[in-house]
């Protein structure tokens, strides 16, 4: 389903684990074909944004609108089908399984009847499905890993193979969780570019965590800043780093003073 | 062929059977303590359908491991509800459930055993054995192979990426229980005499033994495990009173150098490259 509208939504969403309220009355949207960034300091809620939107937890109150269809009261493992898929802050990739296999989990809820889980993909050569895997490497540059196991790979060569896992599904909207974190300049620079081009190219709307400001800068054309699982601060990065109160977030009440603290 | 070795290699089939039965419940995260009960239904409901109603061994034991499989899917539901060493106790409880069971169940001979009248031969089970290591190669080289893999690996991501992992548990459990009911019916179909003493608590833990010990990354590992189990201590015969010493040591000392069992998934994978790039230079 596509519209005009903000592709992503939510409406007063609340979580709390026990008495401490880790994401209070929280309402934002994302544009569809924008890269957004959502940054905080450590402990702002960022990360369980994204368990909320995909549904590792479910929320206390409040509606989260997947191109306006209410998700919040969906399985976590149905929320994929309405075009989410993500990354995880700290690699989660299945540690038997091959770069190939990894890539090949990613198209499940692509091919997930009857037949589609009797799908020979590492039988026939030449199976489309699997084809499919090895292109979406090789357009990676990592071709040459498809048969490793992935847990015995580089944590750079894993972060990129979890990004081709999570494009297999085709999603509509990406959650990207620190995709910048461990990589070298270099390979920020890369993986900068290599986003930019796929969302594009794909009409992938993105949401972004990350502390690296100045990869936020490049990708994202908004922000959203939270601290103490409030919402802050929204608007473009310039915006937002020029906000008192993020500044005060982000470097304390006597930093704020100091104008090139930053 | 002589006795002895058609008695072996009898054996050794019967036990890939029970080892696949394992497997699968443990390529997707679930130690199954109850095999050997699975194997006693499957055993037993053939051996009761040849033997009563003169039904083929060749329908009988599949029909068998059906059985088993549906009372497998029955509990699997519950079942799976508990992880971890819970998880283990409570297949192994079911294991034992079946087995008072049939020992107050004087239909099938109660605590006396059951005499099974219909035969089958080394080569029927043989066939049977080949015949359920192709099912899981198959099997384990379709998508759902993968994916089983992967709900072992992390269930969370899994059930992000759109799997329903407990659907594919249920699945892996209820296809082990139907394998083990195959095995119990190869069993008794050859030995022509069933008890339920046979499928105890200790028959459970030596298949799962041949599964770690084989390692529980490849369909290959199961096949190995089993392979090793039945034919070392024939191999250490010599060793008179000795040998399940000299067995037992064997194991222990391979364990602590291999805990993650004799083949993992990694290695058949660079065989199977080192295969497909020594056919890509000869093309």
């Amino acid at each position: 389903m596509t519209g005009s509208g903000p592709i992503l939504m939510l409406d007063d969403v609340s979580k709390h684990f026990g008495g401490l309220a880790v994401i209070e009355n929280l309402s934002f949207s994302v544009r569809r074909g924008t890269c957004t960034g959502l940054i905080g300091p450590n402990g702002a809620g960022k990360t369980t944004v994204f368990n909320l939107i995909t549904g590792v937890y479910p929320i206390d109150e409040g509606r989260i609108l997947i191109d306006d269809v209410d998700i919040a009261q969906i399985p976590s493992r149905r929320r994929i089908h309405h075009g989410v898929a993500r990354n995880f802050q700290n690699i989660r990739l299945m540690p038997h399984l091959s770069a190939m296999e990894n890539v090949l989990i990613g198209q499940h809820c692509r091919n997930s009847g009857f037949f589609g889980v009797l799908q020979p993909v590492n039988l026939i050569p030449g199976n489309r499905w699997r084809e499919e895997a090895r292109a979406a490497l090789s357009d990676a540059g990592l071709g040459q890993y498809e048969r490793a196991t992935v847990g015995s790979l580089p944590y750079g060569l894993q972060k990129r193979i979890e990004l081709v896992r999570a494009l297999m599904a085709e999603p509509r909207l990406l959650l990207l969780d620190e995709p910048a974190a461990g990589l070298n300049p270099a390979e920020t620079g890369a993986l900068r570019d290599r986003i930019t081009t796929i969302c594009r190219d794909r009409g992938i709307t993105l949401l972004v965590v990350e502390h690296d400001m100045q990869f936020v800068g490049a990708l994202c054309s908004e922000v959203i800043v939270l601290n103490f699982g409030r919402k802050i601060a929204e608007g473009t990065p310039e915006k937002v780093r020029e906000d008192a109160l993020v500044r005060e977030a982000y470097l304390g009440t006597d930093a704020t003073e100091q104008p090139h603290a930053s | 062929m002589s006795g002895y070795a058609e008695g072996i290699l009898v054996l050794l089939a019967i036990n890939v059977v029970y080892a696949y039965a394992a497997y699968l419940p443990i390529a997707a995260g679930q130690l199954n303590l109850g095999v050997a009960g699975f194997a006693a239904i499957g055993g037993y409901f053939s051996a009761y359908l040849s033997t009563n109603i003169a039904m083929s061994p060749l329908l009988a034991i599949p029909l068998g491991g059906a059985a088993a499989g549906l009372i497998g899917l029955a509990v699997a539901v519950p079942v799976l509800r508990t992880r971890g060493i819970y998880l283990a106790l409570a297949t192994f409880a079911l294991g034992e459930i079946v087995r008072a069971s049939i020992l107050n169940l004087e239909f099938v001979g109660g605590a006396a055993g059951y005499p099974v009248t219909a035969y089958i031969r080394l080569l029927t089970v043989a066939l049977f054995a080949l015949g359920v290591t192709v099912l899981v190669w198959l099997l384990f080289a379709t998508r759902f192979g993968v994916a089983i893999t992967a709900v072992h690996d992390d269930e969370r991501v899994a059930d992000l990426m759109g799997l329903n992992v407990r659907a594919f548990q249920v699945a892996a459990f209820t296809i082990g229980s139907a394998l083990a009911g195959i095995g119990g019916g190869l069993y008794a179909h050859h030995f022509s005499y069933i008890e339920a003493q046979y499928f105890s608590i200790s028959l459970s833990i030596s298949i799962v033994l041949f599964v770690l010990f084989g390692g529980t990354q490849s369909v290959v590992g199961p096949l190995l495990g089993a392979a090793v189990f039945t034919l070392l201590p024939e191999v250490l015969r010599g060793s008179a009173q000795w040998r399940y010493v000299l067995f037992a040591a064997i194991l222990i000392v391979v364990m602590v150098v291999r805990p993650q069992g004799l083949v993992t998934g990694a290695q058949i994978r660079r065989l199977l490259g080192m295969r497909s790039e020594a056919k890509e230079r000869t093309a």
